[in-house]
Order: C-alpha cells, then structure tokens, then sequence
C-alpha cells in the first residue's frame, strides 16, 4: 500500500510541478491544488498507514490509525483551501485590471529600470 | 498552572482586536484608536511578561490540559519573549504612523484587523513549542500578509503579490511536506520532544536531509541567498507602513525558525548543516550589499539592507557558540528595531519628494534638518557606528566567529558593514545634501501630517539609539538567551521534564 | 431573450432547506463520526449558492441579508471565546469540557464544548466562502 501512495505521491507532484512552470495563472493555481493535496498524501503515509481501528480509546487496543497525521491532514486542509480561494480571487482581480492571466507579461515592475 | 495562561496575552489580545476591528470598518476614529489600545495592551503584558520570564525562568502552557509531548505547548523563554515584544513595540509605532501615511480607502478596507491578525501570527509563531503550531502560526501570518500586500489593489500590488503568494504557497507545500518527513523519523512534533529523540539516534543522515529541507523552507521566507529573489519586487510594491512590518517583522520569522530548529534540533552534523549555513549566510551577504549599491532606489536599497542583515544573523547562528548566538541575537532585535526606522524615515523621504528615486532629490536638509539628522543617526546605527545598536550585535558575532576559526569570514562580516554604510549613505548625500530640486518644492507636507509620521519615527530612532547605549542594561537578558540557545537542554529540560 | 428557469427556481428552494438540515445533521454528528464544521459549513455554503445560480445575487442579498464578513469576525469570537474560556477558572487554553444530559425529545445526549468551537468554524467557513463567491460573482 506504502508503494501505491509513494507513486500516487510522486504523480502528484510531477503534475504539480509541470502546471507551475506553466504561463497561465489559472494552470499554475490548479498546480498549487495538486502539491498541497500531494503534501496532505505524504502526511498520511509518512505517518505509517496502520491499522483500521479507532484511535485509542481504551488500554491495549492494537491496530489502531494514528490519530495525529489525520489531525494534520484536517488543519493543512483547510489552510490550503482558504488560501487557494484568496489566491484565485486575486487571479480574478488581475485578469480584470492588468487584462492577462499569462505570467509572462506580468513580470518585473515598470517603476524599476 | 493557571498563570501560565498569561504567556498566551501577546497573541490573544492582537487577535481578539482584529476581530472586534472587522465590524464597524467605515468609523475611522474607532479603528484607530482600538488597534493602538489592542497592541499597547499587549504590549504592556508582553514587557511584564518579559521580567517574568527573567526570574522565574521559561514558561509554558499546554493547550487543553494534555500532558507535556502530546498537547499543543506553547513555550515563553527569553529568546521568543524578546522578540515579541520587540514585534508589539514596533507593530505599535508602525500603526501610528500609518495614520498619516495610509490613504482613507485602505483603512476602511480591513487594514487594522490585517495588522492585528499578522502581529498575532508572529507572536505564536515566535512563541509556539510545536512545529506542526509553527506552521499554522505561518500561514496566519501569511493569510494577512496576502491582504495587507495586495490591499488598495493597484496595478503595481496585483503583480508583486502574485509572485509573493506563490512563493509562499510553495513553500509552504514543502513545509508541510519536511514536517511530514520528520514525522516519520522522530514520531512526534513537540518541539522538545523532536530536539531529545533526534539526540537519542545520533542524528542519521535523513535527519540531516531533513535539516537541509527546513532551510530551505525557511530560507525561502527569511530570504537566505539563493531564495531571496521574491523580496525585492513583492516588497517594493506595498505602501510604506505595510512595507515596514514586512520588512521588521516577516523575514525575522524566518530567521527565528531557523535559529530555533538549527540550535534545538540539528546540533549533531555541525560540520555539515552550520557549516553550509554559514557559506548562505555570507552569500546572502554579498547578494545583497550587491543590490543596495546598485539601485537609486531609496525603497530597494533598504529592502536589500534586509538581505544583508539575514545572512549577518544567520553567520553569527552558524557559529554555534555562546558569543556569536548572543550577537545574534543583539542583532536580531536591533534589525527589527532598525529597520523600521529606516523604512519609516524613507516613507517620509517619498512623501516630501513624491518620488523615491535618488536622482530626483536633493537639498532636503535645508527644509527638514530633524529629519535628516534622524536619519544619518538611524544610518549609523544600521551599519553599527560604536556607541549605536548595530555594533555590540555585530561586534559579539566577529567575536564569536573568531572564536569558532573562522577567521577570514568574520572578517568579511566587518568588512560588509563598510559596504551597508556606503549604501545608506549615498541616500543621505542624495537626498539630503545638494541642490534642492524643482519637483518637489511645490508640494510641501502639511504641518499635521508631517507630525503624525515624524513623532512615531523619531520614538523608533530613538528606542534603537537606547537599545545601542544602553546595552549594559540589556546584556542580562541577551546572555540569558544566548546560553538558552547554545545549550540545548535547558530547553528540553524545561518543557519535557517542566522544570 | 428571456431563459425560463421556474423548474431550478422551484428545486432549488425546496433543495436548499435539505443540503441546510443535512449540514446541521453533519454538524452535529461531527463530535464521535465523520462531519463538523468545516464540512458542515461548505454545504450550507453551497445550498446558498445553489440559491445564488437559481436566482441572482442580489435577490439572494435581499432573502439572507447577511453581512458575510461580519459573520467570519462572529465565527472567530465564539470559537476565541470557547477556547478561552477556561483561562478565567483557571485551566490552561483550549481546555475542553463535556458531560452527559438528558433533554427533551432528544433523550440522553452528550454536550461539550468543542461543540461551541465548531460552530464558530462553521460561521467562520459559510462567511468565507460566501464572501469569496459574492467578490468574484458581483462584478458580471
């Protein structure tokens, strides 16, 4: 199962990775999306896949999932949704005023020569 | 165990106001006045708790009444109360001066509750003893970066924030990601608790990959040498007083995590991670003298400034001994200090002359002589002229850079300050000497303005000139620090076995 | 020309109140199963964008006149308040208590404090996503 996550993980990012070297700012924010959800993958294999009971509840339980890398998961979840909504605000914002969502003529700043 | 809750003031009280602040966003009086109540208010119990921590020792508080490795623990010692305290007294000064520097529409579009929820990241992110906590603090502080640096919304901000953002969304994708790695290895997230297993296993080669990983990570937020090409242009983008406490406040936080984790945790592998630290650090310092000395552009030369105190900082953490962490640390808090000045001062510069191009200006000092003696006297300061703040920090950081061997380094680290003195200066000589120039001699500011911005510069430039002379007074609380920093265990003794 | 939409004006009225009551139900399963605020809060927000495509934004601005923003600020209190509450008797931050009661209709439930925290994620999730929605969508 480790294995599977590892290349689910590992596909992830790549896709990751190729949609941020895009232009378009909207592939770059779908980019972001898959790294961070690679990021929450990881947590959850990186924090050993054990076992399917609860989390301890009472003394001698065996089995059990690891309650903390879910908690993790549920935190980083959360930042990276508010932050890709804000971010494709922004995007929007851009689009309207600047009139191109492609980075690269978005570069540089026109008061610095 | 009650009292303990008290350690958590400094970042409740900023957050409770930004909340308040959000209602009632048209009623420009209310604003003002509650977000410089909040922050004096924690501030106020940020200095008592400062003397707390200096007699009784570190405090702690776990959150939700979970014993010590597994709750949320938040650790107040003198390194982090230090820092937050310095954070609140420049937040403070930095709300005052955007009363006259901040345009109306921005202020009644949540600048305040931005400027209560950034201080209240930094304060947990200065205070928190858990690094899954330090993330989050991270992207608290990070969320109200987003608004302060695109708020108003103009073509220039839209630009620069873009990078800014996916810049820090990257990176913190790999935060996430190391502190999954760690977790793997170690177990468990208390920052105490990674810092005594990691001694327990000798530090194998993946915790040092790990090291690395947190540089980079952080790096990219302090701005260290190959990752601080997103500052200059985010940065030069946002209006002054936003500038300011990015420029005080947010590559420090970097800074900060960088110091903690490669004091507590990587202290096994000198002769690799300080060892690469320290050649970042003096790379960070020649990227960025580069850059003050190329541009004319009063705002860049000083957010250069920010590159080359970053690896001034980080050389002296490198060191890894009592003298230079001390220095460190001096020069920590004095850059906070320092820098605000600075970008405070240049805010004024920009608004007399409506340009912040050298070139343009010239003959200040006929016209505002406080304010061009205020500034060579914070120009001194920065480069570390004897009596003011920059020396005894720099000074303590070439001590214990000789003391570790490092010889030619060190000299280099004083060599620099020659170089950061240069680069200040040629905007005194521009600015201020000269003939006066015809843009601007037909906008002056008007009296109640210029006061609005000069009181609060002029308390900044002199708490820095304080804080130089009176380091004796200081020195107590530093050396505490320092040894705290240099000697592990006192910190993992503190929070695992509560001492 | 004029688009006939009486049929997903007529649903969505009466779908909106059952993705709302399935959020509560969510909600408040969240202490011991899968739910909470968090997602809780993304399904009511999503029953009023359904609302928001049936109809329009301002008509839906004129039926729920809430201040979205005002309603993040509210979420944060009560969830600041919950977590901070305990400081006052003096236990640490975040210290949660819960105990059992019987009430009516319902019988013997268990009520904490968690919960309280929750609904501020909830109020805090429905403001920021309908303020999202309302920022991008009112510019057409």
């Amino acid at each position: 199962m480790e294995i599977l996550l590892a290349f689910v993980i590992g596909f992830l990012f790549m896709a990751a990775t190729y949609l941020l070297l895009s232009k378009s700012l909207l592939r770059i924010i779908i980019g972001t999306g898959l790294l961070s959800h690679g990021a929450h993958l990881l947590i959850l294999t990186m924090g050993g896949l054990g076992g399917e009971a609860p989390p301890v509840l009472t003394d001698g339980a065996r089995d059990f999932a690891d309650p903390l890398p879910q908690a993790l998961i549920l935190t980083a979840i959360v930042i990276s949704f508010g932050v890709t909504a804000f971010f494709l605000v922004l995007a929007y914002r851009t689009y309207q005023d600047l009139g191109t969502d492609d980075l690269s003529l978005l570069k540089g700043s026109d008061e610095l020569e | 165990m009650s009292l303990n809750n008290f350690l958590l003031l400094p970042i409740i009280i900023p957050f409770f106001f930004g909340m308040l602040l959000i209602f009632g966003q048209r009623k420009l009086v209310y604003q003002r006045s509650f977000a410089l109540i909040g922050i004096g208010l924690a501030l106020l119990s940020a200095i008592s708790l400062l003397f707390k921590v200096k007699t009784d020792g570190i405090q702690l508080v776990t959150f939700g009444n979970w014993p010590v490795p597994f709750g949320i623990t938040m650790v107040a010692d003198m390194v982090s109360t230090l820092l937050v305290t310095t954070t609140l007294l420049i937040a403070f000064f930095v709300i005052w001066y955007g009363f006259g520097s901040i345009n109306k529409e921005r202020e009644r579009f949540f600048y305040y509750p931005g400027v209560m929820f950034i201080v209240t990241g930094v304060n947990g992110a200065f205070t928190t003893g858990d690094i899954f906590n330090l993330f989050v603090f991270f992207e608290v502080l990070l969320m109200s970066s987003y608004l302060l640096i695109v708020l108003g919304g103009e073509k220039e901000q839209l630009k620069g924030s873009i990078k800014y953002i996916l810049i820090n969304v990257i990176s913190s994708a790999l935060f996430v990601i190391t502190v999954a790695f760690l977790y793997s290895v170690v177990g468990t997230l208390n920052m105490a608790d990674i810092a005594s297993k990691i001694a327990a296993i000798h530090q194998p080669g993946i915790i040092t990959v790990i090291a690395v990983l947190f540089l980079m990570v952080f790096g990219l937020k302090a701005a260290i040498f190959p990752l601080y090409f997103w500052l200059p242009t985010s940065y030069h983008a946002a209006p002054i007083p936003v500038l300011t406490l990015f420029g005080a406040l947010l590559t420090k936080v970097g800074i900060y995590s960088i110091m903690r984790t490669y004091t507590l945790f990587f202290v096994h592998d000198l002769g690799f991670t300080h060892q690469l630290l320290m050649v970042l650090a003096i790379f960070t310092i020649i990227a960025g003298c580069i850059g003050a000395l190329a541009y004319f552009d009063v705002k860049q030369i000083i957010i250069y400034n920010i590159v080359i105190a970053v690896g001034v900082i980080l050389f002296g953490v490198a060191q890894m001994n009592e003298t230079a962490l001390k220095g460190a640390m001096f020069y920590l808090v004095h850059d906070m200090l320092i820098k605000a000045a600075l970008f405070m001062l240049i805010g004024m510069i920009i608004t007399i002359t409506g340009t912040s191009d050298l070139r343009k200006m010239g003959g200040l000092l006929k016209k505002y002589p406080v304010l061009g003696w205020s500034y060579l006297i914070a120009a001194f300061g920065l480069a570390g002229i004897p009596p003011l703040s920059g020396f005894i920090g720099k000074l303590l950081i070439a001590k214990g850079g000789f003391e570790a061997g490092n010889m030619w380094s060190s000299v280099f680290i004083l060599a620099s300050s020659l170089l950061v003195l240069l680069s200040v200066i040629r905007i005194f000589v521009y600015a201020f000497w000269g003939q006066e120039q015809p843009t601007h001699t037909q906008q002056t500011m008007d009296k109640k303005t210029y006061r609005t911005l000069f009181i609060p510069t002029i308390f900044v430039v002199f708490i820095s000139i304080v804080y130089g002379v009176g380091a004796e007074w200081i020195t107590p609380f530093m050396d505490d620090a320092a040894k705290l920093l240099s000697d592990p265990s006192i910190y993992i003794d503190a929070v695992l076995k509560g001492e | 020309m004029k688009t006939n939409d009486v049929i997903i004006q007529f649903t969505a009225k009466i779908v909106f109140f059952i993705i709302f009551f399935f959020s509560i139900h969510i909600f408040m399963a969240g202490h011991y199963t899968p739910g909470g605020g968090f997602v809780g809060g993304l399904l009511t927000s999503s029953a009023i964008v359904l609302l928001v495509l049936a109809y329009d934004l301002n008509t839906v601005r004129t039926v729920l006149p809430i201040n979205y923003i005002h309603l993040i600020a509210t979420g944060l209190l009560l969830a600041l308040g919950t977590a901070a509450f305990p400081m006052f008797i003096g236990k640490p931050f975040f210290t949660h208590f819960f105990d059992y009661f019987t009430l009516p209709l319902i019988g013997k439930t268990s009520l904490h404090t968690a919960m309280l925290f929750d609904a501020g994620v909830y109020l805090v999730v429905v403001g920021v996503t309908m303020t999202i929605i309302q920022r991008i969508g009112e510019d057409d």
